[in-house]
């Protein structure tokens, strides 16, 4: 992966190839925005709803809900767009052949994106955030429902991009003025690729995911500091009973998205599984490496795994004990299995832990004790940003187990990336960009840690400055 | 679908010109809007008293987010219609462009910043990435825009004139804007500022198509010594003259207006040296660099409609927020 490099050589600082870096860069930017992006997605429901009752009924609870969720909505919705900028620039910057060869199928939609949802959510979060005295009741609310639209819209069009380059159909590759492109031929086919509603809803649903554990780990820690904090056991309560219904959803749906993924992306499904010759397929429950190299290269030899054998084959094909299920031995070029099958292993067990999370929490909630178990409270705390690092490693599955196409059959990532690009520009802005995001998510961090301690002050808690606790989420989830 | 939308020719026939309009127009609704937002940033930087400041940040808050938009409205666009131009421009002009974005990153996050925590050092920093934010990214962002229509090295003349000559429009209008905005005593020294910027602007013009006119650099002389290119520049002139005359007599809303042609000129002026090529390192021209006209059909199709939509919202917004301000918000 590297190239030797002397510590005399001038060029030290290209030790990493313009595709490296562009690769790290792009998959470390996206990640970060896509925090804050699915932040937005995930807590607009929650918004409209807390806005929704506190204009109803006037019950200050939800007021009070509502004014501390569109603070952290609006400090992440700022980060979400100046982390969604350099996004929209760096399929140039970096990935040009990108965008020159798939322009046609991208720039639709993302203009799209652009113009029917960034504009919307900007011009009314403006109204959300600074014109209460200004607008009537009903403009006020209404605002709050273009803004949660205006997310769950721009989550649209960015996936019909993805979409199309995990699936990609509608075109045709002709040349034009000596480059060979995608032309578009079947708008209607190349928008709702067949990955496109897998894709829309379990996004939006890991968004709502996410969001339930972060609002019901801030109540829990708020209730556990001030056990009477009538408005924040009310947020928890909507968050477990949110996560009640939205984690085993996730399960089920995910469950039938890998099926789909079988039949249109064999090789990824291969290393989802870590299945390296075409036969039969068990499934790994789980799996713990043996040794160093089990970590890196996961086959089933050098694992020790619990195993149902044949049920690979059989979620593969949907009910075949003994189909075929495509191993990594028929592709010349393979994704790095390791990342991937390791990443979807956190991703299901999260989604299994969220199912027990939520159960629990149904459980409590029967008998009236939700906000009386310590144990919970502090459950629900560790567990707020696991919900991002579920939503983080499903994106690695999709995206890295894809390699080494950037359009899935058509475009190899390496032929994407910029032939004008050195090794020492693009380490440059990498270190730039580790740098300025790290301190980013540091400061988001903080944020979120002040305007709770702002409402805990509020609510006469007793001052928790050094009881060791450092804000609800551990400065871990980055990119894990 | 395709019934409706003809696969092999363009709506109208100057579908791809009208799509080179529309890019430009975006551009120019960029360079306005978030031009005085940068204005506002730069100005930032004279003041000390802290009411002062927040009357500024104030002015800023509720419309910066939406005037950004229109750079990836312009970015977007640019990729829908020209892929190989929007692939190429910020290729060739990799490190400007990342310096750029992340100079927007820090102008929008110094301010939202500022107000989550009561303590002076932090709200230094904050500032300083406001004001370092708002210079930067007009400087860079007009050097890229020199590159780009002069096919002029980053520390040329031309390119670095441009920078320049970006970051004055930028106050000028910020200055306007504020002064439109605020109370007599703090248009007073605003004044004093967008005068100053309308000279030094228009100097910087007249300076660099001159310079573009010696060296012809990227084979613009013979564009700059046409007509229109003339009457453009004539306007601007015009613009900053009148302006300046509307300030020194207190009509600040009429200064605004003026103030306001002048960026949009510019727009003008880039559309029409660059136009009919659209990156003129490349020679590619508008019919060579467009999308097939099934693809620009169907933008146009669904996104003109929508871009109208965009102008009414902007309308309502300003229209919430129009009226002068103070500190603690909008004041009626
Ligand atoms: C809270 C987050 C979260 C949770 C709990 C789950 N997922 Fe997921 N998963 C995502 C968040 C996510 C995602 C948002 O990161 C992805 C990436 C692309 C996509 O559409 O959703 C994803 C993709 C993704 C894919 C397709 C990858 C591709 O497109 O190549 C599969 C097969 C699954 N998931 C399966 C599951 C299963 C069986 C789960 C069982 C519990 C599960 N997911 C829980
Ligand atoms: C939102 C969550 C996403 C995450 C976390 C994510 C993550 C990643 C990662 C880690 C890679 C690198 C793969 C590798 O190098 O092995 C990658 C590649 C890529 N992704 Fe995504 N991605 C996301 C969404 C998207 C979307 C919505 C698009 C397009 C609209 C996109 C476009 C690309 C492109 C063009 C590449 C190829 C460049 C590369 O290999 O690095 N990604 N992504
Ligand atoms: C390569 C992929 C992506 C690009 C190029 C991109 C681009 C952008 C841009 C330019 C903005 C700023 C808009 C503004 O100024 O208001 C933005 C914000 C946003 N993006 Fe992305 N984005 C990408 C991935 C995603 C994904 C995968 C999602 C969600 C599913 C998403 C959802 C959002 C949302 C909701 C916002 C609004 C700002 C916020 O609420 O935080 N984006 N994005």
């Amino acid at each position: 992966m590297f190239t030797p490099v002397t510590v005399l050589d001038p060029g030290w600082l290209a030790f990493l190839s313009p595709e490296l870096a562009s690769r790290a860069q792009f998959g470390w930017t996206i990640s970060v925005h896509i925090l804050f992006a699915a932040l937005s997605v995930g807590l607009a429901p929650f918004i409209v709803y807390f806005t929704w009752k506190d204009v109803r009924t006037g019950d200050e609870r939800f007021a009070r809900l509502r004014s501390f969720w569109v603070k952290v909505f609006a400090a992440g919705f700022v980060m979400g767009t100046v982390t969604g900028i350099p996004m929209s620039f760096q399929f140039g910057t970096n990935f040009p052949r990108f965008a020159e060869v798939a322009g046609e199928l991208i720039g639709g939609p993302l203009a799209f994106e652009a113009k029917m949802a960034f504009f919307l959510e900007a011009v009314f979060l403006g109204v959300l955030l600074y014109g209460r005295d200004r607008v009537g009741d009903r403009t006020y609310v209404l605002s709050s429902v273009l803004v949660g639209f205006g997310a769950w819209l721009s989550g649209f069009w960015i996936l019909v991009v993805n979409a199309w380059m995990q699936t990609p159909q509608g075109y045709e590759m002709v040349v034009r003025n000596g480059l060979e492109i995608a032309q578009l031929t079947d708008p209607i086919a190349a928008f709702f690729t067949p990955r496109l509603p897998w894709m829309y809803v379990h996004m939006i649903n890991a968004s709502v995911i996410s969001v339930a554990l972060l609002v019901a780990g801030v109540s829990a820690y708020i209730v556990w500091k001030k056990r009477d904090a009538a408005a924040w056991n009310t947020a928890l309560k909507v968050a477990v009973v949110v996560l009640l219904v939205s984690a085993p959803f996730q399960a089920l749906h995910g469950d039938a998205y890998g099926r789909h993924v079988e039949d249109t992306q064999p090789q990824k499904f291969a290393a989802m599984e870590a299945h390296y010759e075409t036969g039969q397929a068990d499934l790994h429950l789980l799996a713990f490496p043996t040794s160093i190299d089990a970590i890196s290269d996961p086959r089933a030899e050098n694992l020790f795994t619990v195993s149902l054998p044949g049920v690979g084959s059989f979620l593969a094909s949907g009910g075949d004990f003994d189909a075929t299920v495509l191993g990594l031995n028929e592709y010349e070029e393979n994704p790095p299995v390791a990342l991937v099958f390791w990443s979807f292993r956190v991703m299901v067990g999260l989604g299994f832990l969220f199912i027990a999370l939520a159960l629990w929490g149904a459980f409590l909630l029967y008998r009236g004790r939700l906000s009386e178990s310590d144990r919970y409270l502090k459950a629900m705390v560790v567990a707020s940003p696991l919900g991002y690092a579920a939503l983080l490693t499903g994106w690695y599955v999709a995206e890295i187990g894809r390699q080494p196409w950037v359009i899935q059959g058509e475009l190899k990532t390496n032929d994407a990336v910029s032939a004008a690009l050195s090794g020492t520009d693009a380490t440059l802005t990498l270190a730039a960009f580790v740098v300025v995001y790290v301190a980013l998510i540091a400061t988001a961090l903080y944020v979120l840690k002040w305007l709770i301690r702002g409402e805990l002050r509020d609510l006469g808690a007793t001052d928790d400055a050094d009881d060791g606790w450092r804000g609800p989420l551990p400065e871990v989830n980055e990119n894990d | 679908m395709t019934d409706w939308l003809p696969v092999d020719a363009y709506l109208v026939e100057s579908l791809p010109e009208v799509w080179f309009g529309a890019v430009m127009f975006a551009l120019g609704m960029y360079l306005v809007l978030d031009g005085f937002d940068f204005g506002i940033g730069i100005l930032y930087a004279t003041l000390d008293d802290e009411h002062d400041r927040e009357t500024f940040l104030a002015a800023f808050g509720p419309v910066w987010d939406a005037n950004e938009v229109w750079l990836v409205a312009f970015g977007t666009m640019l990729l829908a219609a020209f892929p190989r131009v929007y692939s190429r421009l910020l290729a060739d002009h990799y490190l400007l462009a990342i310096g750029f974005v992340l100079a927007l990153l820090f102008r929008g996050l110094g301010p939202e910043l500022r107000e989550q925590r009561d303590d002076d050092r932090w709200k230094r920093y904050c500032d300083l990435s406001f004001v370092a934010g708002s210079a930067l990214a007009p400087l860079l962002f007009g050097v890229l825009a020199g590159r780009w229509v002069f096919d002029a090295p980053t520390l040329s003349l031309p390119a670095v004139l441009t920078g320049v000559g970006l970051v004055a429009v930028s106050v000028v209008t910020g200055a306007a804007f504020l002064a439109a905005k605020t109370d007599p005593g703090l248009a007073r020294p605003l004044r004093r500022y967008g005068i100053g910027a309308t000279a030094a602007y228009l100097g910087g013009v007249v300076a660099l198509l001159a310079v573009v006119v010696l060296t012809d650099a990227g084979g613009a002389a013979d564009v700059i010594l046409s007509w229109p290119v003339a009457a453009l520049v004539a306007a601007s002139v015009l613009s900053g003259v009148a302006g300046s005359v509307f300030a020194l007599r207190g009509r600040y809303r009429a200064w605004l207006a003026s103030a306001l042609t002048m960026p949009a000129l510019l727009t003008v002026l880039v559309a029409v040296l660059l136009y009919p090529t659209v990156y003129p390192a490349t020679g590619l021209t508008v019919r060579e660099a467009v999308v097939s006209p099934l693809a620009l059909n169907l933008t146009t199709v669904l996104g003109f409609p929508v871009l109208l939509l965009v102008l009414w919202y902007f309308k309502f917004l300003y229209g919430v927020f129009s009226g002068p301000i103070e500190a603690d918000g909008y004041g009626e």
